[in-house]
This record gives C-alpha cells, structure tokens and sequence, in this order.
C-alpha cells in the first residue's frame, strides 16, 4: 500500500488532486481512498488530503501518518508547516518549487528522494491561473509509481469538462519536465 | 361479539394504532353533555351561516330553506353560535325547560 | 451489469437511493451529511431521479414532511447529523409509532458543546429509545448495499417501521473508495415497487395519529417493541435474500477471527475496518484475539451477540459516545445486560474512545486488547476507561 499526503492552501484544489488519484487508481483495477483532512473549508489556510493505493483492499481508515509520498501544491507552505513529518526515511518529496533540488535541500534540510517541477510556471502558461493541483499530480505519478500518468485523462476529463484539455497538457507537462532525485 | 376499544390485546389493535372507520367519532353522543340548547327564532335569520362556520362540533347544519337546523345528538350546548349570532336569533335555554 | 466505481460514499449513497426509485426526500442540510442531499436534490433537478424534492427550513420540518409524504403512500427518504437529529427528536418518536417505513442516512456527528462537526456515535446514541431499526455500515460497499436492503426491510408488511442506516461522518462520508454499483434492473428485481399497507387518501378515510388514553397506550407500545423485535427476522431474511442475489453476505453480528478467540474486541462502524488490522497483527503475534461488530444496533441482536462471544474469557466493548453519570458506554451498557444471566459470561471491559473527530489508530485497538486482558485477570470493577485522553 501507498499512502500520500497533499499539501497546500484551502482552495488550491489539494483534495481534488487525492481524488484524482484515488479515482485513476480504482479505475485501473486497483483499491484506493482519498479524504480531505475533515474540517471547515478554510480557503488559503494550510491544509492537507489524504490518498491510499493498494493491490488490496484497504481496511485502515484513519488518517495518513507515515506517508510514503508528500505532495506539495504549494511552495510557500514549506516554511511554514513541516512537510516531512512522518515521512517514510524510503519515502518520496514531490514539491511545487522554482527552485533546484540542490537548493531545496540546503534551504530545508530534505533527506529523502525528492521530486521538483516549477508547477505554477506550467500552470500560469496552460491554465492561466496558478492552480496546480493538475499539474502537480503529472509530476507525483512520475515520482512514484502510483498510477500510469494515462490513468489520469479519464478521471481529469469527468471532472473538469471543457477545461479538462487545459488541465491534462499541464499534466504532461508536468509529467515530462519533472526533476527527480532518489537517495 | 367484538371487543370493545379498551378491551383488545395489544396485537388485535389497526396498524398503527389508527382510526380506520372514517367518521365513527360521529357515534360518540356529545349531545348528553349539554345543559342548555339553543333555540332559534327562524323569523330574524338572515342566513348568514356564521352559526354553521363556528360550531367546534360541525353540529348545525343547512336547512332546506337556507336557514340552519341543529344536530342535538351531537351538540354540547358550548353556546358560541348563539354568542356570534348577527341578529341575536339564538338563543340558549335550559334543558328540559 | 454491476459496475466497479470510484466514488465519494456520500454520492454512492445518493445514487443508492435514486436506484430505490424514491417518491419524496425532504432533507435540510447538515455537515457532514450535506453531499448527501446536494447529491439528491441534482439529480431530482437533472431529471434522473423522478421524485418530490422538498426543501425544509429545519430538520424538524424535514422529519415531519416525511412523516406526511410517507403516511400518503410515498417511499421516502431524508439524510442528517448530529444537531439535525437532535432538532427531529419529537418527531422521530411519532415515525414509528405511526408505523411508516421511512429510510434515514446518519452520518454521525458528535453532538454540541463544544461544537464540534467530527465524527463519533454521540448523535444516534441520544435517540436510541426513539423505536427505529438502527443499522451501521463500516465502509460505501455496505452504505450503498445497506441502504437499498433497509426500504425492503422498511416496507415489509411485517415491519413497517423507520430505519436510520447509520456512516460515520468524514471517516465515511466523505472518502472516496471503490463501489460495486447495481444497476436499476437489478435493484428493481431486489426490490419491488412499495406497496403502502394503509396510506392518507382521500377516497378511503383514516385517521394518524389519534389520542392514545391510559386504557390503550400500554397496547400501542407493548405492540411497537414487539414489532421492532420482531424485524430481526424479516431484517435476516432480506440480507439472506441479498446475499443470494448479489453475492454480498450481511449478518446482524459480524465477526472477524473470533474462531478460537479468548478476547474478542467489538465495535460498530467504520472503525471495524481499522480493528481488523490490529487484529491481524495480534493473530500474526500468535495472540488469541479476534472482532465483534455490531451491524444492528436497534433491534439489539441479543442472542447473536450471546453466541458470537460464546466461550471466550474477555470481551472489550469500545464506545464512541458517553452516557454522562452512566455505568459504562452506551454500548457496552446494553452487553452486559444482555450477557449478565449467561452462565460463564466473559469479562466486560467498557472503553469509550474515538469521540469528536479523534482517530482510533491500530495501535489504539491493540493497547484496548492489551488492557482488557489485563483487567480481565485482575477482575477489575470499572464503568469505563476513557481511551487515549490527557490525564
């Protein structure tokens, strides 16, 4: 079983992006949950959603404590919220940022295997907003082995409609220009 | 012979404890619980009806020539009619006077 | 064709109930069962569910609409939480007395103050003497199956009375997992058209709701508890006849490697699914511990549940809501008294945990398993033992 954690603000899309995932994962044969981190909507405060994928039925349903995946929407939340916590020492940092990994590293202290796309530049250029939970989902199933990237198209498609195009070209982007280094 | 109400087990009561028999209130005689009756002197009707809209016990009823009759099995002599009454022309007297 | 899809247990909720071809739902929306009704009340707008969709100003309105629309015949639903409930409590006693089959989602919320939205069994716990059928469900598969098995449970001529079919809120309602969904031929072949004993109609006269004088209200409640008593049967029977049609098997009192068990631990709702996994790592640690869970709660399976723990030593009853100045949790209150006169009863240990929102991890249910056994040896006299609270 994998499980993820998202990271971002209220608002951003951090939920849907779990969703996503979860919905990709289950229409591939396999078993997954995504669940918000349950409380009132509280747009631009930092929050957190949860994924689980597994070949097996998933029976565990509290929160996700010991991620094996973090996803970060946003890069600002880096320096407030500890992103790493509970972190499998084998798990995997996928982090919205402008900056290198080297950079991240040495500004954060980040030990595991980390992943870094300049999300909100793909964002701005193919959405035109920076929202990038879409895009961010592009570079997480390149990160770690969640899902086929394709998996993806179906459930962007039903749930964004005639923006989805917009959305899964982010995506790919995403996908492609995603940087990753495994410790 | 059936049971009467007070009478049944808990299980031969109607689903739910309904009333199944539309309008058996009607058999219950209110009308023995009266003291006074009304009287109506039918020359100063003016068939408004008031008498017919304000009766709790639906117990006067249209007559054939527009004014009302009263239903004594089922008046209480509670009097309200005679009270609203536009041209004073009921009036309430003791029973068995 | 069954179909496998992934989707919010909320909105497999509301498409379980859009297959049962509900006549009326009449809902006010309450955190967190409020996808829930959002859900109904588009595809009623969309044209897909052909159904009255009453918007109310209270959940004392929505209780008492469906009181009306279920008393004229229609099959009918609504959905709430917590407060929502609290605000229904005097027409919730009326529904089944009245005896109309109504279907109610809870998704369970603990009750105000302080205020809180999470999740915990505080809600259905307060109206539990209300006379409905009360069933809980640990994950969407069983909250969609479940809530298609209860109109047939409802409406059975045998029963007429409510039934609240009870998720955990956030925990359940709002986590999207995988459904088996059934298609309309094949809900309709499960569940035929509701066929009313006795409706309002206009041509046909009767009277809801008539006085009940000192000379009739023993018969009227000695009646409703024999019926709801009763229902375990018919409530049997349907999960059978579900089992034979769609493979899924529900039973009254499920258990969980309670073979050979010397302790079982016994839950209800989604937080069974959690245990299970504990389970698994004390088995895997060669320990003789296994799970009850209490799928009905109302009527209250009490011979099930004498036979499920037959035999063991410690039983570790784990509430989720407290009955303030009580003798335990409400739950594990109701298994004493149903194991007090069995000869070589186990052990009760009372735990109340997981309230307002707090999760129950694996490592929680493993240290009830511990601890139980432990005061079982000592024969400890408690009431309950508040789990995983600052001291």
């Amino acid at each position: 079983m994998i499980e993820v954690r998202v990271h971002g603000r209220g608002g951003q899309g951090g939920v849907t992006s779990a969703e996503m995932l979860a919905i990709a994962a289950i229409n591939e044969g396999k078993f997954a949950q995504a669940f918000p981190s349950f409380g009132p909507e509280r747009r631009g405060a930092p929050v957190v959603a949860f994924a689980r994928v597994s070949e097996k039925r998933i029976r565990n349903r509290t929160k996700v404590y010991t991620p094996d995946v973090v996803m970060v929407l946003d890069p600002s939340v880096l320096s407030i919220v500890d992103v790493t916590e509970g972190l499998k020492s084998d798990g995997m940092l996928v982090i919205n940022s402008a900056k290198s990994i080297a950079e991240l590293r040495s500004e954060f202290g980040f030990k595991t295997s980390l992943a870094r796309v300049d999300a909100t530049h793909i964002a701005l250029q193919e959405l035109g907003l920076p929202i990038t939970n879409t895009t961010m989902l592009g570079a997480t199933v390149k990160a770690a082995a969640l899902v086929p990237v394709e998996a993806l198209v179906g459930p962007l498609e039903a749930r964004f409609g005639r923006i989805a195009a917009k959305n899964i070209k982010a995506l790919h982007r995403a996908f492609a220009e995603t940087e990753i280094e495994m410790v | 012979m059936t049971k009467k109400f007070n009478e049944k087990a808990w299980h031969e009561y109607d689903l739910g404890f309904m009333v199944s028999r539309p309008g058996c209130s009607a058999e219950y005689r209110t009308g023995d619980w009266r003291s006074q009756q009304p009287q109506t002197n039918k020359d100063k009707c003016i068939k408004c009806g008031v008498c017919y809209l304000v009766c709790p016990e639906g117990a006067i009823q249209l007559a054939a020539d527009g004014t009302y009759d009263f239903d004594l099995e089922h008046c209480k002599g509670c009097g309200i009619c005679a009270t609203e009454c536009w041209t004073g022309c009921i009036s309430m007297v003791e029973e068995g006077e | 064709m069954a179909k496998r899809v992934g989707i919010e247990v909320s909105l497999a909720i509301s498409e379980a109930v859009k297959l049962a071809q509900v006549d009326a739902v009449a809902a006010y929306p309450i955190t967190p069962q409020t996808h829930i009704v959002e859900h109904l009340s588009e595809l009623v707008a969309e044209g897909e569910l052909d159904a009255a969709f009453i918007p109310v100003e209270s959940e004392h309105s929505a209780m008492s609409v469906c009181a009306g629309t279920s008393a004229a015949g229609a099959r009918t639903y609504t959905a709430t939480s917590s407060q929502g409930l609290a605000l229904m409590n005097e027409i919730l006693f009326i529904i089944p007395a009245l005896r109309l089959p109504i279907v109610m989602t809870i998704a369970n919320r603990a009750l105000s103050g302080p205020i809180s939205i999470w999740n915990d069994h505080s809600d259905i716990m307060s109206v539990r003497d209300t006379g409905w059928i009360a069933i809980f469900a640990e994950n969407g598969q069983e909250a969609f199956d479940l809530t298609l098995q209860s109109f047939k449970i409802a409406e059975d001529h045998r029963v007429l009375l409510p039934i609240s079919v009870n998720i955990d809120g956030f925990t359940l309602s709002h986590v999207i997992e995988p459904h088996e969904f059934l298609d309309q031929e094949e809900v309709n072949r499960f569940l035929p058209e509701y066929k009313p004993a006795v409706q309002l109609n206009p041509d046909d006269p009767v009277s809801m709701g008539a006085v009940g004088v000192p000379e009739i209200y023993a018969e009227a409640k000695k009646c409703q508890d024999e019926v709801l008593k009763g229902s375990i049967t018919v409530i049997k029977e349907v999960f059978a006849e579900f089992a034979e049609m769609f493979g899924r098997e529900y039973k009254v009192v499920e258990t969980y490697q309670a073979e050979g068990a010397e302790t079982l631990l016994l839950t209800m709702g989604s937080v069974g699914e959690t245990a299970m996994e504990a389970i698994d790592q004390l088995r895997a640690a060669g320990r003789k511990v296994g799970l009850v869970r209490l799928r009905l709660w109302r009527p209250f399976p009490a011979a099930d549940l004498r036979a499920a723990v037959r035999g063991i030593k410690t039983l570790a009853v784990i509430d989720r809501a407290v009955s303030f100045g009580g003798t335990g949790g409400p739950v594990a209150g109701e298994v004493r008294s149903a194991l007090y006169s069995v000869k070589d009863a186990p052990y009760v240990a009372s735990f109340i945990t997981g309230l307002g929102g707090r999760d129950i991890t694996v490592d929680d249910f493993i240290g009830m398993a511990n601890q139980a056994e432990a005061m079982a040896k000592a024969n400890e006299i408690h009431e309950y033992k508040m789990i995983g609270v600052r001291e």
